[in-house]
């Protein structure tokens, strides 16, 4: 049987990720099947295929799961930081460390999620964690 | 009890045009004179082509346009596109096409020549939303997270990753059409120009030009053609993930996968292996095959690199082309592994000859660790 789009349904898994980064939230999505958070967005839970979910926020808290500095000469903006963090929730994003040194990053350390702008657009950015920022 | 594809084709002939440097050639013009050449060699032409297996970084339709070229009218196409692992599964795809009588001659053809027309590596790079506003650098930076995360867990070090390059070197020098020869020292890699940390340039393939040429038939005709045939005796595809965000242990590969079930085609054990050609794109590439292969422990890889195994005199001969490091990188590697180890096979590989092979394992590796390819070869003993 055919999955009809329903008027007022809204956009796709895709958009509605970055239409509540735009509007200032971090929400991945949770299964309300087997209550497992899934990412990147689907349209399905990749553990129990269940087309039913919830968007949620992040807490917020990270983990460094591996890092790379992306060397860049000085003149074209200098090295920046690639990373794969694992949410709290379980689930892995590539990311960004904003407040160290790119070479300074390393796998285990702790962060923060933050919502940044990244050459004009919303996207997942992390900090090193510290005490009065974690919740 | 064996399965009915094992041993039931064979490559026949291969050809190789313009490694290294191939100026004013284009890359289909590359591609046709490796196919001749390799047609040439099995006393085939064009005209018995019926089956066509190729895909590059140019063309948007390759079988179409590689078949418009050589000016065939194939029976039986296979375009899939797997990154530098396509032309190992085109040689099981193939296998089973001439096995079910779809095509009689298959032809797995590749060319590029984006050393000279660009001058950069050709990737297929197509960053998803969540990841494009970080710029991630495609492919290099994946490897860089996954070696790094491999340096993490098992105290694996750059000097390990270093002695891939030497033992890569080792080997092209070794080599005639090696495009990179000479000597190199571990400290010359470790002093190499940091591309993405933990990988200098020195760790990062070839970007050369290049083409190359397979052609199988069956195991019964390939009996009556001159050169010596290389049997296709296992093979197997596997993958996990695309992206490197969504590949669930970055120190474990598909490759798990695919060498257990091409092992359990063919009947050989990693013992009975005398020669590896895998794609070594990247430096922990070699590691993580090696172990993932089941050539030593999980974790292990570094400390078998750095011991001296893979390099000539070593214990498991392993690129012995010099590979994607030293000898040739034209964007899609994958095909060079199944000439090196026909040419090893049938004792054609002069002074880097290794001593009386019988089975030969390569293995292809497409995307960012994602696709995995594995294929048993071996000679008319191992039937």
């Amino acid at each position: 049987m055919a999955q009809q789009i329903e008027d007022g349904e809204g956009p796709g898994p895709d958009r509605t990720y970055r239409d509540h980064l735009a509007a200032g939230d971090i929400k991945i999505q949770k299964c309300a099947g087997c209550a497992e958070y899934f990412f990147p967005p689907r349209i399905m839970c990749p553990k129990c295929r269940s087309r039913n979910y919830d968007w949620v926020e992040v807490s917020g808290g990270g983990e460094i799961y591996s890092a790379s500095a992306v060397r860049r000469k000085p003149d074209r903006g200098g090295d920046y930081s690639i990373v794969l963090v694992d949410l709290a929730e379980g689930v892995r994003m590539m990311s960004t460390v904003t407040d160290a040194s790119p070479t300074d990053v390393s796998i285990g350390q702790r962060v923060r999620l933050e919502i940044g702008d990244l050459d004009g657009e919303k996207a997942v950015t992390l900090t090193t964690a510290s005490e009065e920022r974690g919740s | 009890m064996n399965h009915p594809l094992r041993g039931s084709s064979a490559i026949v002939g291969v050809g190789l045009a313009g490694i290294g440097e191939a100026p004013g050639w284009s890359h289909l013009e590359l591609l046709a004179q490796a196919s001749l050449d390799a047609l040439d060699e099995c006393g085939l032409t064009l005209d018995q082509v019926d089956g066509l297996f190729t895909s590059n970084l140019n063309n948007f339709f390759p079988t179409l346009t590689v078949g418009e070229y050589l000016g065939i009218r194939p029976k039986h196409v296979d375009g899939t596109n797997l990154g530098g692992a396509s032309f190992l599964d085109y040689l099981i795809s193939a296998t089973g096409a001439i096995k079910a009588g779809l095509c009689e001659v298959a032809l797995i053809c590749y060319g590029s020549n984006q050393r000279t027309a660009s001058g950069r590596l050709v990737t297929g790079s197509d960053a998803p939303v969540w990841e494009a506003p970080y710029k991630p650098r495609y492919p290099v930076i994946a490897y860089a997270l996954a070696a790094a995360r491999h340096m993490h867990q098992y105290g694996t070090t750059r000097e390990d990753l270093a002695h891939v390059v030497t033992s890569a070197r080792d080997w092209a020098n070794k080599n005639p059409m090696a495009f990179k020869r000479g000597p190199l020292s571990v400290e010359d890699v470790l002093s190499s120009r940091m591309v993405c940390d933990p990988l200098t340039v020195a760790d990062c393939c070839l970007v050369t030009d290049g083409a190359g040429a397979v052609v199988v038939v069956s195991a019964e005709r390939a009996r009556d053609l001159p050169k010596k045939p290389v049997y296709f005796l296992g093979g197997a595809a596997a993958q996990w993930h695309r992206q490197i965000s969504s590949m669930p242990d970055l120190t474990v590969t598909a490759a798990t996968e695919s060498g257990k079930r091409a092992s359990a085609m063919s009947g050989m054990k990693t013992t009975d292996i005398d020669l590896v050609q895998l794609y070594d794109a990247f430096t922990i590439n070699t590691i993580l095959f090696l172990e993932d292969l089941g050539f030593c422990p999980k974790g292990e890889g570094g400390r078998f690199v750095s011991d001296g195994n893979i390099a000539p005199g070593g214990t498991l001969p392993v690129n012995t082309n010099g590979g994607g490091l030293s000898c040739v990188h034209p964007g899609m590697y994958g095909i060079f592994t199944l000439i090196e180890a026909t040419q090893q096979l049938r004792g054609e590989a002069g002074e880097r000859q290794v001593a009386d092979p019988h089975v030969a394992l390569c293995h292809g590796n497409g995307g960012t660790l994602s696709s995995q390819i594995s294929v048993h070869l071996g000679d008319e003993t191992t039937l």
